[in-house]
């Protein structure tokens, strides 16, 4: 009897340790990025880093460090793909959970979670050989590397995250409020709409969150997809540089501890807060749908 | 249960060969995407002829290979650039000391779509485009169409020494940042308003390209890269050196991979692979830096 509370006390406090290393970890990368980016800022005004759009550190001339382009690039792809996302993954969820006959959702299940799998160089490969000459055509542009491609790449890595949470979430309403709403007359659209969706709300919200964070942190298909011009970008049919990819081909070979190495690990912070942000926001409204649906 | 013990000795056997071979005879070389395909190539045939012997080749950019060289992570730096002053002084202050040795000659090419009428450019005329003071082809007597520029990115040695031989200021942030010679390629075969700039060893057995012919100021004879003596004896405007970086005189298995690079045996297969051999100025200026 002993010997098992002596058992019980210690899987406790592994647990325990394993949930505190999970926050070490997170406080341990914040702490990374705030003492490396810090330095830099004794050359680089903050608010030349925050509000200007010139970014160019290896100048002829003289270094820029403004991060407004890749900022807005950021948002434009990311926003892009939710955009394309969303509705398209809402609706293949609730076509997997309403419509679909046991057997095509057998098939198609393994297949989306592929679909996860696929390494996003291939999917930049894709984007280059075949999704930006088929945009450039459509828009009657010369080139595909811009904003679109890269939007319907991010898009299409994002869905199956977005697809499967919304499933689970749609799954786990309660088979009486469907009934109930058949009963009195509902059709299945509307009861897919009027009831079904909105009851998991917060499940899809956290879906389509979740696809967020991948699209915002997605590098190398936007590196290849994008054209990665640093130029402010002006239309979706324009090339853009997101933050990811600027870190990703500056930090190789940016010589250690000068003013454009810190100021990377700075674009890298406001990265890292912009998802801390999302990921906070898509909790604080999980956290209010469930004491409402209580 | 002899077998087992059989097949143990046999891994053990293997783990200790193979790590006697890293210790021994493994050469690292890291840095120019202009460069990787010829030293790979150079090095197996090397390996084929000098079985034992072990040469681990990666890319990212003769900015990414100087910078492994400085904080001693390859032997040899593959490097489409000469080192700036302020690498070199990093790395002597990491007891390194850079040796440079040229292994080949390369007419960085100017290359645009073979869709568009143009052909010829002066130097001028490409720092102009390139800065993103010309925007449209009909400003230089081509057709009424804006010109979309592909170049590389700033880890990339040929980014560098483009920037310094040609435009002598920034370039144009409009221009794409592609990841590599061969996606510039690619890039401007598709795109009939590009134009672009690559080693000259990505240009020779592509079609659907124009490699421009470049002359050195308006008046001048317009020369092609794709000419081996202009390049070699420099007439052509963009000739450059591509290098190699060492740290201090070297010995062993690097000095005599360098030297099978600089072979008679080494030069052929530089040129096959679409580069040139060195002329004989270089060759004095590697025998002196390799302390011959």
């Amino acid at each position: 009897m002993k010997m098992n509370k002596f058992k019980e006390k210690i899987i406790h406090s592994l647990f325990f340790f394993n949930g505190l290393l999970v926050v070490l970890i997170l406080l341990g990368i914040f702490a990374l990025l705030v003492f490396t980016a810090l330095p830099g800022f004794e050359e680089i005004k903050v608010t030349e880093f925050l509000f200007k759009s010139h970014w160019n550190p290896t100048s002829y001339v003289k270094p820029a460090y403004g991060i407004v382009s890749m900022l807005v690039s950021t948002l434009m792809v990311t926003f892009g793909a939710l955009l394309i996302a969303i509705p398209l993954g809402i609706g293949t969820a609730a076509y997997l959970t309403d419509l679909a006959s046991p057997r095509v959702r057998e098939i198609a299940k393994p297949i989306i979670e592929i679909l996860a799998g696929i390494p996003s160089v291939v999917i930049g490969f894709l984007g280059i050989l075949l999704v930006g000459p088929f945009i450039a055509r459509l828009f009657g542009l010369h080139n595909g590397l811009n904003a679109i491609n890269g939007s319907v790449l991010l898009a299409i890595m994002a869905l199956p995250t977005i697809i499967s949470l919304s499933e689970d979430a749609l799954k786990s309403v309660p088979k009486s409020y469907t009934q109930a709403s058949l009963a009195l007359g509902a059709t299945k659209w509307q009861t897919l709409v009027k009831i079904k969706i909105p009851a998991a709300c917060s499940g899809i919200l956290a879906a389509c969150m979740l696809g967020m964070g991948r699209a915002i942190g997605e590098t190398m298909t936007v590196l290849m997809a994008t054209g990665c011009a640093p130029a402010m970008p002006k239309s979706f049919l324009g090339s853009v540089r997101t933050m990811t990819s600027t870190i990703a081909i500056e930090l190789g070979e940016v010589p250690y501890n000068t003013t454009h190495y810190y100021a990377l690990f700075g674009v890298g912070l406001v990265l890292f807060v912009i998802t801390f942000i999302v990921n906070m926001i898509s909790d604080i409204i999980l956290h209010r749908h469930e004491r409402k649906t209580r | 249960m002899k077998r087992c013990l059989q097949v143990l000795a046999g891994i053990g056997l293997g783990l200790i060969l193979t790590t006697n071979l890293y210790a021994r005879e493994m050469v690292q070389i890291k840095g120019s995407d202009t460069l990787i395909n010829l030293v790979q190539r150079l090095s197996e045939v090397y390996m084929e002829e000098n079985p034992g012997k072990f040469i681990a080749i990666t890319g990212g950019g003769s900015g990414t290979g100087i910078a492994g060289l400085i904080n001693g992570k390859c032997d040899i730096a593959n490097a489409s650039r000469l080192m700036k002053s302020k690498e070199i002084k990093q790395a002597n202050s990491r007891k390194i000391t850079p040796k440079r040795i040229v292994i080949a000659m390369d007419g960085l090419s100017v290359i645009v779509n073979d869709r568009n009428p143009i052909s010829k450019l002066t130097k001028d005329e490409l720092g102009r485009i390139f800065r993103g003071e010309v925007t449209n082809w009909k400003e230089i007597g081509g057709e009424d169409m804006s010109i979309t520029l592909y170049g590389r990115q700033s880890n990339s040695g040929t980014f560098v020494f483009f920037k310094e031989a040609i435009l002598k200021a920034d370039y144009s942030q409009k221009m794409n940042r592609m990841n590599g010679n061969a996606q510039i390629v690619e890039a401007v075969k598709q795109d009939v308003s590009g134009i672009g700039y690559v080693g000259v060893g990505y240009v020779k057995k592509v079609t659907g390209l124009t490699v421009v012919k470049v002359a050195s100021a308006s008046g001048k004879k317009y020369i092609s890269p794709l000419d081996a003596e202009d390049v070699k004896s420099g007439k052509y405007p963009i000739t450059r050196p591509l290098n190699q970086y060492l740290n201090g005189i070297p010995k062993g298995a690097i000095s005599h991979f360098i030297a099978f690079e600089l072979s008679e045996k080494g030069q052929r297969i530089v040129e096959e692979e679409g580069f040139f051999p060195i002329p004989s100025e270089y060759s004095d200026f590697n025998n002196k830096n390799l302390g011959m």
